[in-house]
């Protein structure tokens, strides 16, 4: 997992609710580009029929270049499972994802990946967004460390994260490996647990 | 002393907990991992990177659908696109040492069909999948849900995950079914009612008169669409219905294992005094046949209704939304759904493609034709279901009237396997998502069940198949 500490850079409005994980990473082109998940992100939205970038499409414009912070609707990421949805967004080089709500799966997965998905109120988001709008540079922060969003010299929010996910992301901890440290705990249940439930681990052969 | 009365799904999630993080997040055993060709392949590479075994893979299963090719006589090269994911499926299974039902091998099929059929999925067993519709396996009492490729990775390499402990939704089914209305038919309706955001946060509990008469695989047809409902799991609890579906099935108990532990799954029902965090109710003896006609599964509504309005809508992004979803569907407001001519029928996918899926669609096929104009793919669950459906003699039903008759996998649902819908052209389909190009760019979809999508293809239009009439099953 690549470490979060503070993320500064342009951020990009896109204030529409319910973005599903297909519209992030189409399965087209997570089929075609396994390589290149960030090429995918909003292909059909970015795109028209013909192949061409919709220069209305805010990561599209200019002034959105090389966004490192998406200021998204509510249920942000909701539909598939596929990781695929995170990669794309880490592909093109945001880090953190501001929205109202996030579907249960996406905020899961994208933590393993060190993307960061921020949870502000509605009011907050949509405030976030007009500022965002008004600035000749759209530019912020995000400081992992503080929990703050910062606007230059001034906090614009704050918000909260379970602190073991906080000390995983600043430091790049992989869960596989913190869950492999309780492996005595993990033997302890299945011995104890293959005697209530023998079923569950003695299958039949094939 | 009579204890504190339990759910049935925090009867499974304290049978289940390796550790409690002490702030709603518990490390809980996973009971059986299914895997798939599509996302797991960085899953295995992470392994490699970490130089780890897989801990259980005796609790793993391996399964190819969502990229296979599903034309007769499919190889794992038919469609060259995806082949690199069947091989790398192929290669890491053998690696690794994890069984895989391979394309020849006759227990093929989608891993939420197979499962089940197989006797994989137990009664109050914890169930995951890196796929969104693993909810399936809740008809038959078990907790299961989707995760990650990262997760998977943590599952294969410690056979637990850390899970938040969701919150408790009961949603009862009560009242007469009418004719033709079927699993599919009470979800979408659900969902249609509610909308797509009410079971985040929560594990759904389906009870009811309705939900215990209905058989598993309609049972599993309400689980598989929990993720549209929000809710990262559903289930039902057991019953005599659940204890005997899984009797014989290959991977359930044999011998004295068995009755011990269909003893244990005696408890496997929410106590009569125990409390959710939300309750809701369903009328069935009010749910017509259902249809979408948006690109959100909570897009649904009677086949008797009408193409609302974006103007009716208050809310400024839910008109927004809907007048997008009506000029990418061209649909007109006002417009009934009856008769929305259709390019497209698919049965199949984890949703409604089930042997009892099949027998619904042929009871309408039977002695008609597919409309012209129409393409009609049916794509069975899995080679068993195939397999028994030519057994009963369905696949005669359905070839005669113009019926494609493929072999299983996920197919038009997902899309990445060759089948895919043009652009611009419309499909009625018994899968579980409607978004904009979901069954290729520019299609255009319609859920509905498998009753109604075989009544659009014979008639070559949205139709009520109260009226068409055919065998009710």
């Amino acid at each position: 997992m690549e470490i979060f500490t503070r993320v500064c850079g342009t951020a990009v409005p896109h204030l529409v609710p319910n973005i599903t994980t297909d519209s992030l990473a189409p399965g087209h082109w997570n089929r075609d580009h396994p390589n290149d998940p960030g090429g995918g992100l909003f292909w059909n939205q970015r795109h028209d029929k013909d192949g061409n970038l919709l220069p209305d499409f805010p990561l599209n414009m200019p002034r959105y270049k090389d966004a490192r912070i998406l200021i998204a609707g509510a249920n942000f990421g909701c539909g598939s499972s596929r990781e695929t949805a995170i990669w794309a967004v880490l592909g093109v080089g945001i880090r953190c994802v501001i929205a109202p709500s996030f579907s249960e799966i996406y905020p899961e997965s994208a933590f393993q990946n060190g993307l960061l998905c921020v949870v502000l109120p509605a009011d907050e988001v949509t405030a976030l967004a007009a500022r965002i709008e008004a600035m000749d540079q759209p530019s912020l922060c995000i400081d992992l460390r503080s929990k703050t969003v910062e606007d230059g010299e001034t906090v614009v929010a704050t918000f909260e994260i379970a602190e073991d996910r906080r000390t995983a992301m600043l430091e790049g901890l992989d869960q596989t490996m913190i869950l492999r440290r309780k492996e005595d705990a993990i033997a302890a249940f299945q011995a104890a647990d293959a005697q209530r439930r023998p079923w569950i681990y003695e299958l039949p052969s094939d | 002393m009579p204890s504190h009365p339990k759910s049935l799904f925090e009867k499974i999630w304290s049978s289940h907990v390796i550790e409690d993080l002490g702030d709603g997040r518990s490390v809980i055993h996973i009971d059986r991992h299914v895997i798939q060709e599509s996302s797991c392949r960085i899953s295995f590479d992470g392994l490699r990177e970490l130089n780890l075994p897989v801990r259980n893979r005796d609790l793993t299963f391996g399964v190819i659908d969502h990229s296979v090719a599903t034309m007769p006589g499919r190889t794992a090269d038919s469609f060259p696109p995806t082949r690199y994911r069947i091989v790398a499926m192929q290669e890491n299974c053998r690696d690794f040492g994890i069984r895989l039902f391979d394309l020849d091998d006759p227990r093929q099929g989608i891993e939420h069909v197979v499962a089940p059929e197989l006797g994989i999925t137990l009664p109050g067993c914890t169930l995951v999948c890196s796929d969104s519709h693993t909810p399936t396996n809740g008809g038959l009492g078990a907790w299961s849900w989707g995760v990650g490729t990262t997760e998977a990775r943590h599952v294969l390499a410690n056979q637990c995950m850390t899970v938040s402990k969701p919150k408790t939704m009961r949603v009862t089914f009560s009242g007469a079914l009418q004719p033709h209305v079927y699993a599919k038919d009470l979800i979408l309706h659900l969902i249609g009612s509610h909308g797509m955001t009410t079971g985040v946060g929560y594990t759904v509990e389906y009870a009811g008169p309705v939900i215990r008469s209905l058989p598993i695989e309609a049972r599993m047809t309400i689980c598989n669409m929990s993720i549209e409902f929000g809710a990262r799991s559903g289930m039902c609890a057991v019953d005599d219905t659940t204890i005997e579906y899984v009797a014989g099935r290959p991977y359930a108990p044999k011998g004295s294992q068995w009755d011990q532990a269909v003893a244990s799954w005696q408890d496997l029902s929410s106590d009569d005094d125990a409390v959710f965090d939300a309750e809701l109710s369903v009328d069935c003896s009010k749910v017509a046949p259902q249809v979408t006609w948006g690109t959100s599964p909570h897009d649904a509504m009677g086949i008797d209704g009408h193409v609302p309005d974006p103007a009716t809508f208050g809310d400024s992004d839910k008109r927004a939304g809907v007048a997008r979803a009506l000029s990418y569907l061209d649909l007109k407001p006002g417009q009934p759904l009856e008769g929305i001519p259709v390019d497209y029928a698919f049965i199949g996918s984890c949703t409604n493609a089930r042997l009892s899926d099949l027998e619904a669609a042929a009871a309408v096929v039977r002695g008609r034709k597919v409309a012209s104009g129409v393409r009609a793919l049916i794509v069975p669950g899995s080679t068993m279901v195939k397999r028994a459906a030519e057994a009963a003699g369905l696949d005669k039903i359905f070839v005669d009237a113009g019926f494609e008759w493929r072999e299983s996998g996920c197919s038009m649902c997902v899309g990445s396997n060759g089948d895919s819908v043009p652009p611009g052209k419309r499909c009625v389909s018994t899968s579980n998502r409607n978004y904009e190009n979901r069954q290729g760019r520019g299609a255009r979809t319609h859920l509905a069940s498998p009753a109604m999508v075989a009544a659009a293809a014979v008639t070559g239009h949205l139709t009520d198949v109260r009226k068409l009439g055919g065998g009710v099953v």
